[in-house]
């Protein structure tokens, strides 16, 4: 059994968010990048399935759409476990393109994880795609997965409520918080490892792109907060009411 | 050409999200001037389709397979798939709830569509057909253009609001023609909260931090809630915890809201928890410290302690509800 786990490389949670002076793309100056948070608790989870499975799961595969510069977040990723890595190498444009590109190489894995969407343009397009370029079942909002034989018991949000479904190969498990408690820190060792790990390189096919970003704007500064003193807390409920009008 | 909406039921009773979605669906025909379609899948009956009727949809398509209990993302894709072509729909408008957020891609590459999830506000233009779209996690803005023909886009909850525009529909029935083999995902257990507003649903919320100290005292909060027919949420630390359940938490890894109202009590306001709520209307805060990053984000706060704050405006609640 094969796993395969999509990896988007991110800025880090806490950036400051700046555009060049065009507001056309994001100024990448000083930005720290990081896996997407949710692809980290992926291929956490898929680093526990696989070393429950007692040889069941024979690898887990990480891929990547990126430049060369997404290489230190592919790096990070084998030294938390993943056996090889894979980097298509373009620019990732829309949703469409990526799972496009994905496509010629994700096929014949029993499993593959993706995030419910990546932190930088929030699209929540690209596991649901890719599931459909394959042909292959997906579900969604995953907040658990177990794996017992060729069956999956997978936990899953759904709008107000939670469910236990059962799923089979192949699988598309698009992922959220839950899928994994914390995501693992690579050790000393893995880091060691993962420098002698395959890390394939594949050149990039010919996609459209269906949507694109013409512009970026920072929302508009929010007016001070109006203070209230804490004994005279019951005012602002009354200021809720009459000058909000949210009440 | 129409505008094809897909509206979202539990149980046989539409999501709230689902008659925003309506209208939405009604101005945007109204834009591009040409119809707007609903569908339904699943057993919903007839008194309940013709609510989407006080929200302006004149013609609904309604397939009452029970198989669509299921929620299963590939049947329901190829389902709406098959009545946007049978509507012939250039934009398919879907909800961006956990089950639109499982659909719309697939149905997109059905389609060959361009996607766009999450927008909020009719589009600016529509040659070329622009909307706009939080990024980076609600710290900006974009403006998208989608350069396909086939549009498939998702609402931002609480984005756009419900519109009454009560008009006569006509319920045409609808068969996608799926058979039980198109339903893979077979359900074991479904534990629906009950009795409780729905995060998503909620106009008011109530949200708890560390600053509650601990589980034992959320009490005032719920009273408030309570009173306010408000839904709660809490910030991560507080979730992981154990202090409240999982499915209140709030925030970049955890649901994003966007209510009328946000009272976040004891909550700093890092900035992975105000990605989830930032895009609330009216925002309060309380908490001790005057530094606390939360009052950049707020429109009223209190210094204070959170625990002299509440019981006081739980007499103001009750005060201006009597
Ligand atoms: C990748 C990543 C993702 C994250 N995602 C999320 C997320 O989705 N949601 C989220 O919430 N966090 C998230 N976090 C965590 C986030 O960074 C903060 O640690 C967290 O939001 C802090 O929670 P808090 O405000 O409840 O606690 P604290 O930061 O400890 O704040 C408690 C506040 O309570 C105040 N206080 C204490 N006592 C009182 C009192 N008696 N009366 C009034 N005020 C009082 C204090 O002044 C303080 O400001 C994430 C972090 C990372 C790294
Ligand atoms: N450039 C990329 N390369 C590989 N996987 C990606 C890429 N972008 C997004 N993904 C995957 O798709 C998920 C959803 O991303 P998105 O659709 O961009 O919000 C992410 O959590 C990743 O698992």
């Amino acid at each position: 059994m094969k796993i395969l786990v999509l990896i988007g490389n991110v800025p880090d949670t806490t950036t400051k968010i700046k555009f060049n002076s065009e507001k056309t793309a994001l100024d990448a100056s000083g930005v720290q990048w990081i896996i997407n948070p949710w692809d980290e608790l992926a291929l956490t989870r898929a680093m526990e399935l696989k070393e429950n499975s007692a040889g069941a799961i024979e690898m887990v595969v990480v891929a990547t759409v990126g430049r060369q510069e997404t290489e230190a977040t592919l790096r990070k990723a084998l030294a938390i476990g993943a056996d090889k890595a894979i980097r298509i190498d373009t620019e990732p444009k829309d949703g469409f393109y990526v799972a496009s590109q994905l496509a010629p190489v994700a096929g014949g894995y029993d499993l593959i994880f993706a995030g419910i969407e990546a932190s930088d343009y929030n699209g929540a397009a690209v596991g649901g795609m890719l599931a459909e370029l394959l042909g292959i079942h997906s579900i969604s909002s995953v907040s658990g997965l177990q794996l017992e034989g060729g069956q999956i018991t997978i936990n899953r949000e759904i709008d107000g409520g939670s469910q236990t479904v059962k799923m089979t190969t192949p699988l598309m498990a698009i992922v959220q918080k839950g899928i994994a408690k914390e995501p693992r820190i690579p050790a000393m060792r893995g880091i060691m490892m993962a420098r002698s790990k395959p890390l394939e390189v594949i050149p990039a096919i010919e996609v459209d792109v269906l949507t694109s970003f013409e512009s970026f704007s920072l929302p508009p500064a929010k007016a001070a907060c109006k203070k209230v003193p804490e004994d005279q807390a019951k005012t602002l409920i009354y200021m809720l009411r009459d000058e909000a009008k949210v009440l | 050409m129409s505008v094809l909406v897909y509206t979202e039921n539990w149980d046989g009773k539409f999501k709230k999200i689902s008659f925003e979605l309506a209208s939405y669906a009604v101005a945007l025909a109204e834009q591009m001037k040409v119809p707007a379609v609903a569908l339904s899948l699943g057993k919903v009956d007839e008194t309940e389709l013709k609510k989407l009727g006080n929200y302006g949809i004149e013609s609904i398509m309604s397939d009452t397979n029970e198989n669509y209990i299921g929620l299963d993302n590939q049947a329901i894709a190829k389902a709406v798939a098959i009545a946007a072509e049978k509507a012939g729909a250039n934009v398919i408008l879907i909800a961006h709830s956990n089950l639109g957020k499982a659909i719309a891609p697939r149905l997109s590459i059905k389609l060959k569509a361009g996607l766009v999830t999450a927008i909020h506000g009719l589009p600016l233009s529509l040659q070329p057909f622009t909307v706009l779209k939080n990024v980076f996690t609600n710290k900006a803005v974009g403006k998208v253009l989608v350069h396909a023909e086939k549009k498939v886009l998702t609402l931002a909850a609480n984005s756009f609001g419900s519109q009454e525009n009560i008009v006569t529909t006509i319920i045409n029935h609808f068969d996608a023609g799926l058979s039980n083999t198109d339903f893979a995902t077979k359900i074991e257990q479904t534990n629906k909260v009950t009795g409780k507003v729905l995060l998503s649903d909620a106009d008011i919320v109530v949200s708890g931090g560390r600053g509650m100290k601990g589980p034992e005292n959320w009490a005032p909060l719920e009273e408030l809630a309570e009173l306010l027919g408000a839904g709660t949420a809490c910030s991560r630390p507080v979730s992981d915890e154990g202090w409240r359940p999982h499915s209140e938490h709030v925030g970049q890894t955890g649901k994003m809201i966007a209510p009328n109202l946000y009272f976040a009590f004891g909550i700093s306001g890092a900035i992975q928890h105000l990605g989830g709520v930032s895009s609330s209307k009216v925002i309060v805060a309380v908490n001790k410290d005057p530094e606390a990053p939360i009052f950049e984000a707020a429109d009223y706060g209190i210094v204070g302690d959170v625990f002299k704050v509440i019981p006081q405006f739980i007499e103001a609640v009750k005060e201006i509800k009597s």
